[in-house]
């Protein structure tokens, strides 16, 4: 019972017992199992990592089971497990551009060096449920072989590194230079945030700021809330290596791999007093397959450089410090949810104020 | 078993739409406000468009889908593919062979005719949003025709610039009392716009709004005597058909960034190119 705050043992065992029954389901149904999740159900599993700030797809599927679906939850579960890990070095830089990309698309050319490659993507589908109430379709066969025969089309060429979009752009002097390729910025895992937050923290904030948040405030801006005309330059999935440099070994080695998604958004800039008209940039990134995600960081990230850009900040978008403080998924479920906790020493304390002012206001009214 | 009625939307839904586009047609480039529905492609991908489409198709229409000029892009493509798949009607990338075109961000080349019907894709309806985002704001300005601040917005322009710097989705007035986006079609586009035989729609889903340009309806970009309307396009040829004449999209040949240019309406320079045997 809610009432037992104090001694409430039992309550809260019984709650979680019940709790793990509702997780549970019905019995007679196969119990879900991780590498389901993490196979099936894997964008839940990308936007777990990614808000959990933690790439680990195992670790990332058991948070969803145990979280009851629930993924601000499950990315809570991943970030209190994260904070107890030691942080015994960091990685070299990774270089999207050597990305094996699976889907790179230009909104900004029809044709460019590398190609359009789509990808695995839901973006042409037509959203009509599936009659089959058993589940989506298997996958459509690839188109028939050729007869035996006729020569075989030719294999792809395997991915190689696809040049950049925004270098392109950059030859002509037609955008902006990339920021400071290697600012020594403060790591928000370790330092708390602190204002004015230079760029390389906003992004650092905006990687694991929850979907959501982003998504509505980048569509803010769209809809006149701090219009930036934003393009979508370059917008890439696939995997980038992860290497790092043993202090004892004095050179880089590749540790493995992780699925980002980065999005390169150049944005027109009409110029300032001391900037000529030119593409600026906003840039998004994030763990496993997010086009969602990435792009609406982008137009944050833009969103944000207005001071600098001599724009005026007049969109909750534009706020540095309003945007920052309140991206975060874990800080903003708490303090909100925090509100059902016992307030009742405080509500007395309010109680008594009310009855007070009443009892004031009735004593002038008295004397009037 | 027909799942979806022709042309998916059902038939009251068809109707609710058609009685806004009535009243857009009466009411030229005045942007009337009507029940958008979830369609089976997301926000942006064009569902005021195929709304619009979906309500005035019949069985003997033929139809035209574009997205930047070209038939064969990725989202013009699925849009062509939805109609047919539910209305089975006849499909067609000519120009002069289709009764309906739908468009994302172009007008075609080739010179519409009295009997077309050109629907529009629109993201933002609202061509005041640029000064103010607030609907209701905007709604008061349009009631009184109260558009001073649009034309110092672009003044604002030829101060600083010496140009104006808007090079697509450029405002127009309508028959002179309406201020209209004309969707993001580049500035190039514009004149396209005027007196134009053939019916234009436009339709934004997401923002729930629908507006028309009734064959030969006065429009005119906003400008000024002194800085008449100016748009631009690449100083080239198109490398397949060698029009000098039409709307160009840039390619990127190689990773020296050489560049190369071709139409962006990708039927009317297949029709030249049958023509000069090129």
């Amino acid at each position: 019972m809610y009432v037992a705050v104090k001694g409430g043992e039992q309550a809260i065992d019984a709650a979680h017992r019940w709790m793990a029954e509702e997780r549970r389901g019905d019995p007679a149904l196969p119990e879900i199992t991780p590498a389901q999740i993490s196979e099936q159900l894997g964008r839940a599993v990308d936007r777990v990592m990614a808000e959990g700030a933690l790439y680990d797809r195992a670790l990332a599927a058991r948070a969803i089971r145990q979280a009851q679906g629930d993924l601000i939850e499950a990315a809570f579960l991943l970030r209190a497990y994260r904070a107890t890990l030691p942080r015994l070095v960091d990685s070299e830089p990774v270089d999207t551009g050597a990305m094996r990309a699976k889907r790179r698309i230009s909104a900004v050319f029809k044709d460019l060096p590398g190609g359009q490659r789509l990808g695995p993507t839901m973006d042409y589908t037509h959203r009509l449920l599936d009659p089959d109430a058993t589940g989506p379709a298997a996958p459509e066969p690839a188109p028939p072989e050729p007869p035996p025969g006729e020569p075989a089309p030719a294999e792809p060429p395997p991915p190689a590194a696809l040049p950049r979009v925004m270098a392109m752009l950059g030859a002509d002097a037609l955008i902006e230079p990339d920021g400071d390729p290697a600012p020594a910025a403060a790591d928000l895992t370790t330092a708390p945030l602190g204002f004015p937050a230079p760029r390389p923290l906003r992004l650092q904030a905006l990687a694991r700021g929850d979907e959501g948040f982003l998504l509505a405030l980048g569509y803010s801006t769209q809809r006149g809330y701090g219009n930036n005309h934003p393009f979508v330059g370059e917008l890439r999935v696939g995997e980038v290596a992860v290497s790092l440099v043993p202090p004892e070994l004095g050179f880089a080695i590749e540790i493995g791999e992780i699925t980002l998604t980065e999005c390169e958004m150049v944005n027109q800039f009409a110029g300032s007093r001391n900037v000529p008209a030119q593409f600026t940039r906003g840039y998004g990134l994030c763990f496993g397959h997010a086009d969602r995600k990435a792009i609406a960081m982008a137009l944050v990230d833009r969103a944000m450089r207005a001071g600098e850009l001599g724009e005026d900040v007049t969109a909750p978008a534009q706020q540095v410090e309003f945007v920052l403080s309140h991206c975060d998924n874990i800080e903003a479920t708490g303090f909100v949810e925090h509100l059902k906790l016992p307030h009742h020493v405080d509500f007395q304390s309010e109680l008594e104020t009310i009855r007070a002012l009443r009892a004031a206001a009735g004593d002038d009214d008295a004397t009037l | 078993m027909q799942l979806y009625n022709f042309a998916y939307l059902d038939e009251h839904t068809k109707r609710m739409i058609r009685r806004a586009i009535l009243k857009a047609v009466a009411i030229p480039g005045h942007q009337i406000p009507f029940a958008s529905r979830e369609m089976p492609l997301p926000y942006g991908w064009g569902t005021g468009g195929i709304q619009v489409t979906a309500a005035i198709l019949g069985p003997d229409d033929v139809l035209k889908v574009i997205d930047q000029g070209a038939d064969d892009t990725t989202n013009a493509v699925s849009i062509r593919r939805f109609f047919a798949r539910t209305s089975s009607i006849r499909t067609t990338t000519r120009t002069p062979e289709a009764s309906v075109i739908q468009t994302r961000h172009r007008i075609p080349e080739t010179a519409l005719r009295a009997g077309q019907i050109i629907v529009y894709q629109v993201p933002i309806p609202e061509p005041l949003y640029r000064l103010t985002p607030s609907r209701a704001d905007a709604a008061r300005m349009h009631a009184l025709a109260d558009y001073g601040a649009m034309h110092v917005r672009l003044y604002e322009d030829i101060a600083r610039h010496g140009r104006v710097a808007l090079a697509y989705d450029y405002p127009v007035m309508v028959n002179g009392r309406y201020l209209m986006s004309p969707s993001p079609i580049p500035a190039y586009d514009n004149p396209k716009l005027h007196m134009n035989p053939a019916l234009q729609l436009f339709g934004a889903g997401r923002e729930k709004r629908l507006y028309a340009l009734p064959p030969y309806t006065e429009v005119r970009p906003l400008d000024f005597e002194d800085h008449p309307f100016d748009p631009h396009r690449a100083d080239a040829a198109c490398a397949l058909c060698g029009a000098a004449d039409t709307y160009l999209d840039e390619l990127i040949a190689d990773d020296t960034g050489r560049r190369r240019f071709i139409c962006s309406d990708t039927d009317s320079c297949d029709s030249r190119r049958e023509e000069t045997g090129a």
